[in-house]
């Protein structure tokens, strides 16, 4: 299992990155935080013997999703002085409410006497591993995926272009 | 001490409400779809624990699938963010108030 000191660490780097990208005024400093924090949970996946998901991690949100928010946080201007939206009474009863279901399930996981069994044999998750496991046993969810993101592409396209005239 | 599983769930239902926080409090939409990508890894998180703790890589799989559905997800969310800035000068989700346009 995962090195205490490293589990700490790197948790700590992914929820105040978290908790920057939640807070920060302007949205070029927030996906900036978001991409520290997507680098901890990367760190926390490679610790846990997920290897290929810590990869995809790095490539696909830092590397493809964030660029994207970028260009459009680039494109699309912001107002400089967004309030945060908590003085709606609505919003505060949420607030209390999850941060009550967040208190129990902390309070349980505290609280709980024995630690669930770990699996002794631990699983890689090498590219090798996942790769055999996707062409196999879930080869029509793998097509189903490039299915979703073909449409995604093309849904993308038609919404955001120019009409040309 | 060592690190369990019940440790990883503790970080993942944080980072869920943290994302939560930024879904509800934020106004621009750009960073409500950020709230929805953070509160997608901490699902994501919550699948490599357990896939860990069981000893199989149907976890590790199930990240690989919501890692392609929030691609898709966030790509045509920013598209809309992109043609409601364009079509009302706006990314403040109050001032969305009509169908048409």
């Amino acid at each position: 299992m995962i090195h205490p000191a490293l589990f700490y660490s790197f948790s700590a780097l992914t929820l105040l990155g978290a908790l920057g990208a939640v807070a920060a005024r302007h949205p070029m400093r927030a996906v900036l935080s978001l991409t520290v924090s997507l680098f901890g949970l990367s760190g926390l996946f490679v610790g846990l013997g997920a290897h290929f998901v810590a990869v995809i991690q790095i490539l696909l949100y830092a590397g493809a999703i964030l660029i994207l928010f970028l260009f459009v946080v680039m494109l699309v201007e912001s107002p400089e002085t967004e309030r945060m939206n908590i003085r709606n009474i609505w919003v505060k009863l949420l607030g209390i409410g999850f941060g009550a279901v967040l208190l129990r399930i902390l309070w349980r996981v505290i609280g709980a006497g024995g630690e669930p069994p770990i699996a002794p044999h631990a699983v890689e998750g090498t590219v090798e591993a996942v790769g055999r496991e996707l062409l196999t046993t879930y080869a029509l969810p793998f097509e189903a995926a490039s299915i979703l993101l073909l449409v995604g592409i093309v849904g993308a396209i038609v919404l955001a272009k120019r009409k040309v005239t | 001490m060592e690190i369990g599983l019940n440790h990883l769930l503790g970080v993942s239902a944080l980072l869920l409400i943290i994302g939560l926080m930024g879904v509800i409090c934020r106004r621009n939409i750009i960073m409500i779809l950020l709230g929805l990508e953070i509160m997608l890894a901490a699902g994501n998180l919550a699948f490599v624990a357990f896939a860990r703790a069981n000893g199989n890589l149907a976890g590790q799989i199930m990240v690989f699938f919501v890692m392609i559905v929030a691609a898709a997800e966030v790509t045509v969310g920013l598209a809309i963010a992109v043609v409601l800035a364009r079509k009302i000068r706006s990314v403040n989700a109050d001032e969305m108030r009509q169908l048409k346009w």
